[in-house]
């Protein structure tokens, strides 16, 4: 017997599984520099943070939605990826499965499931534990490469921790400070800092990826480093404080992981490219604001959800423009 | 370097299997009957002028145009009218249609059946239009649109340019492409004679770049005409679209509603150009086509000169048959074509391939949920944001809000629906919107 | 101190009787008139917001019977609530209750997968509106239920459903409220809100296949085949383009079960009750 459709009668082979996969290899180096910088650890909080994304997922299909489970597209593994990466290595374990519990149960299927969700659920999971256990979120283990354990425990400052409590500086100096690593180690990865952001070079690769597999464009991340970059430098021109130095703010913290990964999440950031621009330039606004203004030496993670729910207003607003519409 | 031309919004890349490409026209065997519909084109179907027993004629006038839209109808083949009645097409439903019981092969003793190439054009614009109005030739893209129409400029327009379509953007079909490659010059010479009925010196043919041997011949054949060049095209679908294809050549957009005469555009595909030559140089009206036959169930694939009216059964059985595990027969390409019911239905004069299709490549997935990647609006040619369509589809009373969201403009490329990572009949929606916003 | 908290008095005071001022003057300004009439009326509807009684809404439908008079009256009526809430806002209106005979919803096809056999398969996952567009239907009649179940999904009373054995959609009666969302959404305008006849019941026949009885039959063996031999029981059946019509006026309790023994096809369907 023939069968009938409507056309297209043919469809793209890379449907979300495909693409999940590939953001999960895009996410591979900065995996592999986690565990160059911090060993085995590194590797038992992503172990722990995806098997407990997708054991939760898996559960909450299976026996509370009872429904066909969906841990097979993979974004719950994307989800406990970058849980892990905007963690510590001395994480303890259970508070990583907590901050997966929150990231999955209440950010993601409380909300009905991939797609519907409206903030970025390991973003979600990390603010929980952020609030609720300080101590060990701020516990920044010294870097130590190719060893596998923590030769001596060491702890250490980030470099925001170090730009924000830095003296006022009455000099106008390019140069940096003598307490803060040298550019090359921030961008190789040779900080304090969670398991996954440390990297810029890793997460730079990634974003190779992710642009030659077409799985993103280059709008969101580069107009929010473009942001981020702008405005610090404006605030350093102005003031001429040490603790704006813009290429510092470009290359510590959870910047690069944020704009590269967290703020490109399809469901959580606007459909439109005009909406993703202002998507990203909010983002870095609001980045600069929390590191600059707040208690907090970091903003990555609160701007990106504040940015979150203002996403359906953007995409209310933010229309393309139609074919033979007058430019 | 040549400059490429393309269209700036939207559009895809899907696997392009154009395994036909250096198989030579065939002239098809003749079936034992052929059956016409007397409506091939867009608008009133055309009036039947002969009555069962009859004899007839290649070429003969079966049926006569209804009115300003609508287009003659001839007999492809030499023998007798047996019925005359409703017959099942493509899609299962009735339409009416001439059936002719094949005898030889005579043709009306006007046609030209030389193969000399006439290189002189002695008619005026009007004796032109008159002469592609008695040909019965509609836009042979897919469209249907009656060609004479086309070319009558209407009261105060001016024509600038005639886009000649060489585009076949669809996968697999090569008909235009051998056409160009085989009557080059028939398509040149055809060229000429619409450029003679716009009254205009100005016609490019645009092909696009995958396909070397044909941009060569023709192009290396215009430069001994005045008022015949060639632009080169990149690769992308939808280029093959009127819109699209005229954004790509003129770098002008048509805003919504217009029509391409509006900016002085006529755009007229290959296939239809060379049933222009045919018709008014060698007095043949159309009664046959190209057909790609080709798909992965396809054992022999080929292009074919086919008389209209042979069922498509006839066309597989010659490239191979039909094997059992053929899950879909579609007439035209796997973007815009349609699924066929019966294997009995007809070639018409918009039947561009008849693609046999089986495997998951061309199987319809289980849509899964929605992850807002936004790559629907993404590679929308028309600019649409065919998630939000999706979503206000199943509003109450939808028709304002789709309207708002420009649904008319949609030009059911299937962009959307073959992009949707999860699978989403998008361009489904699509279609039920537009039947929303006609309904008020 | 004191004059700190009378400052304090003063000052909170004063920005709370300016705000409620504005509040006042911006309610005043902005007011929805709501006529007293509606709002009860609008107590008595079911809230379905269905749209089966033509209007936008239980609201709209509120407001029109509150503002129309006793002629207007008699053509408003909600099939949802039915006789008993049109009852009661007669009531409150003081005219007399108009009387309109139950109805309910029928399916006028039976091409189900014994009576029409599928010949193609539909391989898409939407629905009968897009079916409709690209082919005639899995057994071939241009005319018949295309088994997709649109009108099961928009249906908001749960009075259809699918039955997987037969294919065919079926409603359930004792739920059907006939606000029309399944008369409209069906591409090839199946279902028809039917009255009861006046002694009760209903038959009619359950095709809408115009084509001729031999090429009917050869998709499906319920088809109305065009013959005639129902119309010769009853002046009001009419014959056209080979179908037969029974009109609701034809008297199911005296005719329906010798209009089901005359067709010869099994295309009449006759029901003693249609409710309970």
């Amino acid at each position: 017997m023939l069968k009938i459709s409507a056309n297209p009668h043919t469809q793209t082979s890379r449907d979300t599984r495909a693409i999940m996969l590939d953001v999960i290899i895009a996410l591979m180096p900065a995996a592999l520099a986690a565990m160059l910088f911090f060993g085995i650890d590194a590797l038992r909080v992503m172990l722990t943070s995806v098997a407990g994304c997708v054991m939760f997922e898996y559960l909450a299909c299976r026996y509370w939605l009872k429904i066909k489970t969906t841990t097979g597209d993979l974004s719950a593994v994307i989800t406990g990826l970058l849980l892990s990466y905007n963690l510590p290595s001395t994480m303890p374990c259970w508070m990583i499965l907590i901050g997966a519990f929150m990231a999955i149960i209440v950010a993601k299927i409380c909300f009905g499931g991939l797609g519907k969700n409206i903030f970025n659920p390991a973003l979600v999971g990390r603010v929980f534990l952020f609030i609720s256990f300080p101590v060990q979120m701020t516990i920044w283990p010294k870097p130590y490469f190719l060893q596998w354990t923590s030769p001596d425990g060491q702890t250490g400052a980030t470099p925001l921790n170090i730009l924000k409590n830095i003296e006022i500086s009455s000099e106008h100096s390019m140069y940096l400070p003598d307490d803060l690593p040298g550019y090359w180690n921030m961008f190789v990865g040779n900080i304090g800092g969670c398991i996954g952001e440390v990297s810029s070079l890793a997460l730079l690769l990634g974003f190779v990826w992710l642009l030659w597999r077409r799985v993103i464009t280059w709008h969101i991340p580069v107009y929010y480093l473009a942001a981020v970059f702008a405005l610090t430098s404006v605030l350093y021109l102005a003031t001429g404080e040490i603790k704006f130095l813009p290429l510092a703010h470009l290359l510590s913290g959870g910047l690069m992981l944020g704009a590269i990964f967290m703020a490109t999440d399809y469901t959580t950031s606007p459909m439109t490219i005009k909406g993703q621009i202002i998507f990203a330039v909010g983002c870095g606004l609001l980045t600069v604001i929390i590191r600059a203004f707040s208690a907090y030496p970091e903003g990555v993670s609160f701007a990106v959800l504040i940015m979150n729910a203002l996403v359906p207003l953007i995409d209310k607003f933010a229309v393309q423009r139609y074919y033979g519409e007058k430019k | 370097m040549v400059k490429k031309y393309t269209f700036p919004m939207g559009g895809i890349h899907p696997d392009k299997h154009k395994i036909t490409a250096s198989c030579p026209i065939i002239k098809a065997e003749l079936p034992p009957f052929v059956t016409i519909p007397v409506k091939q084109h867009i608008g009133a179907p055309a009036k039947i002028l002969v009555t069962k027993g009859d004899k007839v004629k290649a070429g003969t006038l079966l049926a006569d145009a209804d009115g300003i839209v609508s287009a003659d109808v001839h007999s492809s083949v030499s023998g007798e009218v047996t019925k005359i009645e409703d017959t099942p097409g493509a899609g299962g439903y009735t339409e009416k249609m001439i059936t002719v019981k094949v005898e030889g092969d005579d043709w009306e003793s006007s046609i030209d059946r030389t193969p000399d190439i006439v290189k002189e054009i002695k008619l005026t614009a009007e004796e032109i239009i008159a002469k592609i109005r008695e040909g019965g030739i509609v836009g042979m893209g897919g469209a249907g649109y009656p060609t004479p129409i086309k070319t009558t400029l209407p009261e105060g327009k001016k024509a600038e340019m005639l886009i000649i379509n060489g585009i076949e953007c669809e996968p697999f079909l090569t008909a235009d492409d051998r056409l160009m490659i085989e009557k080059a010059e028939q398509i040149i010479m055809g060229a000429k004679v619409l450029n003679r009925a716009l009254g205009i010196q100005n016609a490019v043919i645009a092909i696009d770049e995958n396909k070397p041997d044909a941009i060569e011949r023709i192009t290396n054949l215009s430069k001994l005409y005045v008022g015949v060049n060639v632009k080169v095209c990149k690769t992308k679908y939808p280029q093959g679209g009127e819109r699209q294809l005229i954004n790509a050549i003129t770098g002008r957009e048509l805003p919504s509603g217009k029509l391409p005469i509006d900016i002085g555009c006529v755009v007229q595909n290959v296939g239809t150009v060379f049933a222009v030559y045919e018709t008014v140089l060698k007095n043949k009206p159309l009664f046959e086509r190209v057909v790609t036959v080709s798909g992965p169930g396809c054992a022999h694939p080929g292009n074919y000169l086919a008389r209209i009216g042979t069922p498509i059964s006839s066309l597989i059985k010659q490239s191979g048959g039909q094997p059992d595990d053929i899950e879909k027969i579609v007439l035209g390409g796997p973007m815009m074509g349609n699924t066929v019911t019966n294997t009995e239905t007809p070639v018409t004069k918009l039947t561009s391939g008849i693609l046999l299709l089986n495997g998951a490549e061309f199987a319809k997935h289980e849509p899964t949920a929605c992850i807002r990647c936004g790559k629907c609006a993404l590679v929308c040619p028309a600019g649409l944001r065919p998630f939000a369509i999706r979503q206000a589809v199943s509003f109450n009373d939808p028709a304002d809000t789709l309207r708002r969201l420009h649904v008319g403009d949609c030009i059911e490329c299937g962009c959307c629906a073959y992009t949707c990572p999860a699978h989403i009949p998008l361009l489904d929606y699509c279609k039920i919107a537009k039947q929303e916003i006609r309904k008020k | 101190m004191n004059d700190l908290i009378i400052v304090n008095m003063l000052l909170l005071g004063g920005t709370a009787l300016v705000a409620a001022l504005i509040l006042y003057f911006v309610s005043k300004k902005f007011a929805v008139r709501r006529d007293e009439m509606a709002i009860r009326i609008a107590e008595c509807l079911p809230q379905a917001n269905c749209g089966a009684c033509g209007k936008a809404g239980c609201a709209d439908f509120a407001a029109a019977c509150a503002g129309a008079d006793e002629n207007e009256f008699a053509n408003l009526y909600c099939p949802v609530g039915g006789a008993a809430v049109m009852q009661k806002i007669a009531s409150l209106k003081g005219f007399a209750a108009t009387d309109k005979p139950s109805t309910v919803a029928v399916l006028r096809c039976q091409g189900n997968c014994r009576n029409a056999p599928a010949k193609i398969i539909y391989d898409a996952v939407s629905s009968c509106r897009i079916a409709h567009r690209i082919s005639s239907g899995q057994s071939g009649c241009p005319d018949g239920c295309l088994h997709l179940g649109d009108c099961v999904k928009v249906c908001k009373f749960g009075a259809l459903s699918f039955d997987e054995k037969s294919g065919m959609p079926v409603v359930d009666t004792s739920k059907c409220v006939s606000c029309g969302a399944c008369v409209k959404i069906c591409p090839r305008g199946l279902f028809e809100i039917r009255p009861q006849s006046p002694a009760g019941g209903m038959v009619y026949v359950a095709c809408r296949n115009k084509q001729k009885g031999a090429v009917a039959r050869k998709n499906c063996s319920a088809a109305c085949i065009g013959c005639a031999k129902c119309a010769k029981l009853s002046d009001l059946i009419r014959i056209e383009d080979n179908l037969s019509y029974i009109p609701p006026a034809v008297d199911a309790g005296e005719l329906g079960s010798a209009l089901q023994q005359a067709c010869p096809t099994g295309a009449i369907i006759y029901k003693e009750r249609i409710r309970g």
